[in-house]
């Protein structure tokens, strides 16, 4: 692991779904890169048969009762949105198919 | 200011004033507006005021029925309250008005109180600084060139300067604790699974706990008792009794044993270091027995947890897409591809704060990293979980600073993500291992600048967390001190 | 150069599963199909900030009814991730499934084909939620979203790559959705969404075991669809091959009409899902006894019922595996059966007449109206020569059409046989006195007359002449020569 290059910044903003011009890779690139750096002294920490740490609560088998409550009104749903064509809400043509 | 000033009192005293019709909600209420007209534009701890509505549930507030009757609790901006604005202090959720209610704005309204909500923050609640947030920062009250602390910078400046009687926060490594701590007040940040988060926004599921942001241990005992408690919209909220923690301050602290770390924590500042020396010899007059303790691994926990908390957060940040709610920004006079309306939605949406955790957030999970980092900050969570499930076996609370300076200064750590991170590494580790962990004020810089100290319990012991902050409080004079 | 015949598929399927809950899997929303679009929907299914999801607690039991019903090995702690990807469909863009720790593994289901039993290992069964729903054709720059499926509780069934031949996967759907039917636990409807079906499949050379490159192949809406495609793409991968191309791994698209499959355009970047654990949901233990309870309560399923009707009913195979497929249908044959009907005219009407008549309306058998006891009276009816084979369908149809008893159809349109010797005499001789042609050519000898004379008297009587006897009756006058004026 060393440092990352802006290219994989800018395929991780890509997954993200933000949009960084090379200015701005370059720039968050170098700060990702302090971070990361600081980050990596946890490689030094021995964790061999650790178990990892998801929750820390000991609870287990949370279940509610297969009943229905009441849904949101079809109209406050469609006021929420930013764009509709009411019953539905918009967006711009999905190409892809599947 | 006058002492009588209905703003000024803490929840206990108001109630008192306000059972006996001493004072009235309206009066209560219009005392708060009238000091938030006055200061809210130099402090900037509310992103909007909304007067009308405070004083329509004054006048329908009931002075005696529920354990806040007619007490107006702040709530920070990532609350959602029934058909207020919850933006979190960002631009991607302007205009969005939740339709339903917090499990804890739920609980506050059954007791009576009165709710003012958008109290200022960092954005999401990434900072430590308040000054993340789309509204401008929030100012200090002891000092407007420093920052409140963050991310409940709002919630804690209102407090210290009387515009707001009592507050709800939220906290993921700090976020209550340190600006409790730099504004002078008193903070909890609960044992997860303690408080709902149901209706709490979401930034690092497994860390994120509301807790109170209180004048003294009393009220932050009494805001506890209404929020606490199992909540069957929260998986994650533990079948655990909620004690009268009220009933309990009074109980005797002798003979509690206080821990103490040996800190590797280099860069504590002195004046931080003499209050806690000083804070010490407190605890020891008031009959508490000290034990030195290891938390062999707390040097790892600001690694631990930016690994940890930006990967949720990635994950929690996804759903602001421009889709279903918040603010969408389309190209092209609304012509453009669907990739192209969810960059520049949350391109423009998100702060840089966000951005950037979101980016090492998404790249700690993705593929090829993964183990290395997430799964490797989950195994170290595990150990430091374990120091301090060690350490709470020989000890009843653990002392440590909140912060390991007084505020800084407005724009001091803004470009240097890092520098802020360091700001949390004594109160990122109570998150990491799910304990309760208090902010009490502890003493003043030099300058003038409020310090807190910091105990933390074996889970679900917020009564001894408590019990051990109001016997100091008791003994000290540090939380009656008011900002200019 | 290779032939196309030296080829084995390696086939696997992926069955999505709508759990027919009263509610959504992490919150209390309404699962009922065609609802007004986003009707059905809440803070918590719409992915709204700080909503929390609490898991359906009959999905989890029915998850493991599936589980043991598959011969699956469940897992002692299973827990809940989250895939990571941006779609519109998807309220959180993220969709909550598991991944390293799914509610179950390692179970196998037998089928046969063509009289031989096949075993299908299932890989894993785990419980995810569904995404909303687009709707791409109204419009020229915008799609629609409804997200009133979004958050229903789906069970993904995974085989391994065991099957190998379109007819065997067939077959493997056809058990599955029997056995789901069995367990009440899903409508199983591919047109409604409730049972969906994505396949992969690869060639390799007959006799070796090195894996070909794996194509997807979806948009898959009937079990029909998931043979045929496949028919078509081993034939497409084999024909490749033997020219000495290479198959690209890539994901392919069914198109029903054209009966072939075209390459879905490539996405724009390789997913990487980002799998983490859920933080907002709990662990969730599965202790043996409360697999062996959940097992106590699984009904009988279709492979225990077919081997017990081919003992019990000495029914053959065929029959057996026939009657059984749906629960509907092996619950009329035994009510009957139980009412005192013989076994096997009872299988008879049903796996002819009754499966027709199903497929022909596209029914499924639970939907028809139909009381055992009227099949038994249908049965004695035909037993007791009242009413002729071809009658008794008519009957039968109308019975299914009307959803009454059969004596009630017989009664209303006058259906009985005529079996009454004077009824039948008058209508021979009316026949035959209009017909004096073809008693000259009778006599003639041209014996295929007597076939033309019966198709005009069954004509008369509108078919509710006894044949047999009617027959017989024209033969003896002809022969007689007793042809009588009509009265």
């Amino acid at each position: 692991m060393t440092t990352i290059s802006p290219d994989v910044v800018t395929q991780v903003a890509r997954l993200a779904r933000l949009r960084l011009d090379d200015h701005a890779a370059a720039h968050v690139t170098q700060q990702l890169n302090d971070i990361l750096a600081y980050v990596r002294q946890l490689q030094a920490v021995p964790t061999d048969g650790v178990e990892p740490t998801s929750h820390v609560l000991p609870l287990s088998n949370v279940l509610r009762p297969d009943e229905s409550k009441p849904s949101l009104p079809q109209t406050s749903v469609i006021a929420l949105a930013p764009a509709t064509h009411p019953p539905f809400l918009a967006v711009p043509k999905v190409l892809e198919a599947g | 200011m006058s002492a009588t000033s209905p703003a000024s009192l803490t929840i206990h005293e108001l109630r008192t004033r306000l059972a006996s019709r001493a004072v009235s909600p309206q009066e209560v209420v219009d005392d708060l507006l009238a000091r938030m007209e006055r200061l809210n534009p130099r402090l900037n701890v509310y992103a909007a005021i909304d007067p009308d509505r405070l004083r329509q549930q004054a006048k329908a507030a009931s002075p005696i029925r529920g354990r806040l009757a007619g007490v107006p609790i702040t709530v920070k901006d990532n609350i959602c309250i029934d058909g207020e604005l919850t933006t979190c202090a960002s631009k991607i959720l302007a205009g969005f008005r939740a339709p339903y209610d917090a499990t804890v704005i739920h609980r506050l309204r059954r007791e009576g109180a009165i709710l003012i909500p958008r109290a200022n923050m960092d954005e999401f609640a990434f900072g430590s600084s308040t000054e993340n947030s789309t509204y401008g920062p929030t100012r200090n009250p002891w000092d407007l060139d420093c920052v409140p602390g963050g991310s409940s910078g709002g919630s804690a400046a209102a407090v210290a300067a009387d515009v707001a009687i009592a507050a709800l926060g939220s906290d993921t490594g700090g976020s209550i604790r340190q600006p409790a701590a730099f504004c002078g007040i008193v903070g909890l940040k609960p044992t997860y699974g303690r408080v709902s988060r149901y209706g709490l926004v979401a930034f690092a599921s497994s860390l994120d706990q509301i807790g109170p942001l209180t004048k003294d241990v009393t009220d932050c005992a009494w805001l506890l008792s209404v929020i606490a408690g199992q909540d069957p919209n929260d998986s994650t909220s533990a079948p655990v009794d909620v004690p009268d923690y009220v009933a309990g301050l009074q109980q005797p602290v002798k003979g509690i044993r206080i821990g103490l770390p040996e800190l590797s924590v280099e860069g504590i500042d002195p004046e931080v270091h003499r209050a806690i020396q000083d804070a010490i010899t407190v605890f020891q007059r008031l009959g508490c027995s000290t034990v030195p303790v290891t938390l062999p691994n707390i040097g790892s926990a600001v690694a631990t947890y930016y690994i940890i908390a930006t990967a949720e957060a990635s994950s929690n940040l996804a759903r602001y897409d421009g889709v279903r709610y918040g603010r969408r920004v389309s190209g092209d006079n609304g012509q453009g591809t669907l990739l192209d309306m969810y960059e520049r939605t949350r391109d423009q949406g998100f702060g840089a704060e966000a951005q950037r955790r979101i980016l090492l957030g998404t790249y700690v999970l993705s593929h090829g990293y993964y183990d290395a980092y997430y799964l490797k900050g989950m195994k170290v969570r595990t150990l430091i979980k374990r120091d301090f499930d060690d350490a709470l076996a020989r000890c009843d609370v653990v002392l440590l600073p909140t912060a390991p300076s007084p505020a800084f200064r407005l724009g001091e750590k803004i470009d240097d993500p890092l520098q802020m991170y360091l700001s949390d590494v004594f109160t990122i580790s109570a998150n990491l291992a799910g304990v309760p962990a208090l902010s009490v004020p502890c003493g003043f810089s030099s300058q003038g600048r409020p310090i807190g100290l910091q105990l933390l319990a074996a889970p679900f012991r917020e009564e001894v967390l408590l019990r051990v902050g109001y016997a100091y409080e008791q003994a000290t004079e540090w939380h009656r001190q008011q900002p200019e | 150069m290779t032939s196309v015949m030296s080829y084995e598929p390696v086939i696997g399927l992926e069955v999505h599963l709508q759990l027919k809950t009263t509610t959504k899997l992490f919150c209390g929303c309404s699962t009922k199909f065609g609802a007004p679009p986003n009707g059905q929907t809440c803070p918590v299914c719409l992915g709204l900030p700080g909503v929390l999801p609490v898991l359906n607690a009959r999905a989890f039991d029915w998850g493991i009814r599936v589980a043991l019903a598959f011969n699956c090995q469940l897992a002692s702690v299973m827990k809940f991730d989250r895939k990571q990807y941006f779609y519109p469909d998807l309220p959180k863009n993220y969709q909550i499934s598991q991944y390293d720790q799914p509610l179950a593994q390692h179970g196998h289901l037998e089928v046969v084909v063509e009289g031989q039993t096949t075993r299908t290992r299932i890989r894993r069964i785990h419980l995810e939620e569904d995404a909303g729903k687009l709707l791409h054709d109204a419009s020229q720059h915008e799609s629609f979203v409804d997200f009133n499926r979004a958050g229903v509780p789906l069970l993904e069934i995974v085989t391994e790559p065991d099957l190998r031949s379109a007819e065997t996967a067939y077959q493997y759907l056809i058990e599955l959705k029997s056995i789901i039917e069995y367990l009440d636990v899903s409508t199983c409807n591919m047109e409604e969404g409730s049972l969906r079906c994505d396949t992969n499949i690869s060639l390799r050379s007959q006799g070796t075991e090195t894996l070909g490159v794996k194509v997807e192949v979806k948009n898959l809406n009937s079990f029909r669809a998931v043979k045929l495609a496949l028919e078509h793409e081993q034939h497409r991968q084999a024909t490749a091959l033997a020219r000495g191309e290479r198959i690209a791994q890539e994901t392919r698209l069914w198109d029903a009409r054209a009966l072939r499959t075209e390459s879905m355009r490539s996405k724009e970047e390789a997913a990487d899902y980002r799998y983490f654990p859920e933080p907002d949901l709990v662990p969730f233990m599965i202790t043996p006894e409360q697999v062996e309870q959940v097992r106590g309560q699984l009904p009988e399923l279709p492979a225990q019922r077919r081997a017990r009707f081919q003992q019990q009913y000495q029914l053959c195979a065929y029959d057996a595996n026939v009657l059984t497929q749906s629960r509907a249908l092996a619950h009329l044959f035994e009510e009957a059966v139980r009412a005192g009907t013989p076994a096997k005219p009872v299988a008879n009407w049903l796996m002819g007449e009754f499966l027709a008549y199903v497929k022909d309306k596209s029914l499924e058998p639970a939907a028809v109206k139909l009381d055992p006891v009227w099949l038994k009276d249908l049965v004695e009816l035909v037993q007791r020569g009242r009413l002729s084979g071809p009658m008794a369908k008519t009957v039968f149809t109308q019975m299914l059409d009307r959803g009454v008893p059969p004596q009630q159809v017989v009664g209303e349109r006058g259906l009985e046989q005529i079996s009454d010797p004077a009824h039948l005499e008058r209508l021979a001789d009316e026949v035959l006195q209009a017909n004096q042609k073809s008693i000259e050519d009778y006599r003639r000898g041209k014996t295929s007359a007597l076939l033309h004379l019966m198709g005009q008297a069954m004509r008369l009587s509108k078919g509710t002449a006894n044949p047999q006897q009617l027959s017989a009756l024209l033969k003896r006058k002809l022969e007689q020569g007793q042809v009588n004026a009509p009265q």
